[in-house]
């Protein structure tokens, strides 16, 4: 499995991971090594296996529909980086 | 002093031979001191003498258990309120948490001390704490190779005594790898036994935390003093009860599995200790675990794809680090393109591109089906025997920058911590000896879900030879 260049640049923005132009091809050998270590797994067959879902077969946990967590926006928004009037700023997304 | 176990500091502790002050003012002048090993990444002396003076009030008071007055140190992967937590990242370089992990508050409520945070692989990625934005850790038994990672200031504190005992998490090896490169005791619990609640998530169906500690008695102390349900954390779960039993018991070791890329020392090390638990009167057995070779490629599918779902919450919004862009687009990847170290850059890709369209069913739901297999296949050993045995690391400790521009041949020396991850099952890593240039080399005892006790019995008999 060989990546190339398009694919890291097409990985990159999946992620919403700026990269430097002059890292795109070591990011493509290393991905590529990566890749290649997993199809190994090729040799193992998997007909009829569940996957698996949890390390001990527990269902999710249900809990009583109660209100648990107090209101902490005022905390929470003294560590952000941008705040007005109580909303988070992000740049205008609609035009 | 810094030579006592916890029990032994406690009895002291106890009978007012010092004072919690006095024993948080010696480890404090200890971590000063020793500086250059990079352990820390925040030291919090007002902190730690504030909750030592609460102890000393709270043994006089006659209310204190174990852990009271007993200066320990937080990986920095845990939120404690009102103290910076990094992950070891730049992304979260001025991030003082709004709230306590779980972890935390509960060695608060045992009136424990904590000294500061420690230094870490860079969102516990990495096997040798050389990916922390904060510098390399070096190990004390060699200040010119690593301490092994992720938990590597962990590690290197409790092995410099610069703390009595300390946290960890494991994802595929983060607790024993690097307690087993600093000769310590190092304990992956049972997937579930301890609360996440607070820690910042690598990968949710594999990461545990769990103790590094000098001995497998202060390890044990720890553990039963941070697991148990939580309502905060819907994963966590009680673990049940083992009653001691006078039967002898039976260790397996999976020869197969150690015939290739083990170091000659490391591989000698450990038929010596097989021997000695044979010369204990165990039987010993050759177990089929062979399907482990298929663990490492299996973790490197599973582990990034988490992560990189994981690690979409830091987007320069609502915490961390942010950098201004032109449109949102640009904003994100520009905070997360410099937020971000390389070895995270890559699992993020990484994760990305095995859950990406077209490839999700050929990696990411094969690795899951391989991770089902691996899991059984424990089991069936498990029939037959109590503990599995095997080295804890192929290798001792490298030089410190050896291995930093080969990002496969480091992902391969998790090759035997790895297995226990994705079967969700305890292991732990005791000291096991030396090699021929003094670096201390670990030995693993893997048991069933929920069965910690064999692992402190077994590392407790061998401890005594």
């Amino acid at each position: 499995m060989s990546l190339t260049a398009d694919d890291v640049n097409k990985i990159a923005h999946l992620a919403r991971l700026g990269i430097d132009k002059q890292d795109v091809a070591a990011y493509a050998n290393d991905l590529s090594g990566m890749l290649d270590l997993m199809t190994r797994m090729a040799e193992v067959n998997t007909d009829h296996v569940e996957p698996m879902a949890h390390p001990m077969d527990q269902a999710q946990r249900l809990r009583a529909d109660a209100v648990t967590e107090l209101n902490h926006r005022e905390a929470f928004q003294a560590i952000a980086p941008q705040v007005e009037a109580g909303l988070y700023l992000v740049p205008k997304v609609i035009e | 002093m810094h030579n006592k176990t916890l029990t032994e500091l406690s009895l002291g502790l106890q009978a007012k031979t010092f004072s919690s002050v006095e024993l948080t003012q010696f480890f404090l002048n200890r971590i000063d001191q020793h500086q250059q090993l990079n352990a820390y990444i925040t030291v919090t002396p007002e902190l730690a003498l504030a909750q030592a003076k609460a102890a000393d009030q709270r043994i006089a008071n006659g209310r204190s258990d174990l852990l009271t007055g007993i200066p320990i140190a937080q990986k920095d992967i845990f939120c404690t309120q009102g103290v910076t937590t990094t992950c070891g990242s730049k992304m979260l370089a001025n991030f003082t948490a709004p709230y306590n992990a779980t972890v935390i508050e509960k060695f608060n409520q045992a009136g424990a001390v904590m000294l500061g945070k420690l230094n870490m692989d860079e969102f516990a990625m990495g096997s040798s704490n050389e990916t922390s934005y904060y510098g390399a850790v070096k190990n004390p038994w060699n200040i010119n190779t690593v301490p092994g990672g992720s938990s590597g200031g962990s590690a290197a504190a409790v092995s410099a005594r610069l703390a009595v005992c300390a946290t960890g998490t494991d994802t595929g090896g983060s607790i024993r790898q690097p307690a087993s490169f600093c000769n310590l005791v190092g304990l992956k619990p049972t997937y579930g036994t301890v609360s996440r609640y607070g820690l910042m998530a690598m990968a949710s169906s594999l990461d545990q935390i769990g103790p590094i500690a000098k001995t497998v008695g202060d390890a044990e102390i720890i553990f039963n003093a941070i697991k148990g349900k939580d309502p905060l954390d819907s994963t966590s779960a009680d673990s049940p009860a083992y009653p001691p039993s006078g039967e002898k018991k039976i260790i397996g070791v999976p020869e197969s599995f150690l015939s290739e890329g083990v170091d000659d020392e490391v591989l000698k090390n450990f038929y010596e200790a097989v021997h000695k638990f044979r010369d204990m009167g165990y039987e010993v057995v050759n177990v089929d675990l062979s399907l482990l070779k298929y663990a490492v490629a299996c973790y490197y599918v599973l582990m990034p794809a988490e992560a990189s779902a994981n690690l979409a919450r830091f987007d320069g919004v609502r915490y961390g680090l942010h950098k201004d862009g032109k449109d949102l687009l640009e904003d994100y990847q520009r905070t997360r393109g410099e937020g971000f170290g390389p070895e995270v850059r890559r699992r993020i890709m990484l994760g990305t591109y095995v859950l990406s369209a077209g490839y999700y069913d050929a990696y990411y739901n094969k690795a899951n089906d391989v991770r089902k297999l691996i899991k059984m296949a424990y089991q069936k050993v498990f029939d037959q025997v109590d503990v599995v045995l095997t080295p804890t690391a192929p290798t001792p400790a490298w030089k410190i920058g050896e291995k930093v521009n080969n990002p496969l041949q480091m992902y391969l020396e998790d090759i035997f911590t790895i297995p226990a991850n994705l079967a969700g099952i305890p292991a732990m890593s005791i000291p096991a000896g030396k090699t021929s240039d003094g670096l201390p080399l670990g030995l693993q005892l893997t048991a069933p879900h929920f069965r910690e006790d064999l692992l402190f019995s077994f590392g407790k008999s061998f401890g005594k030879l």
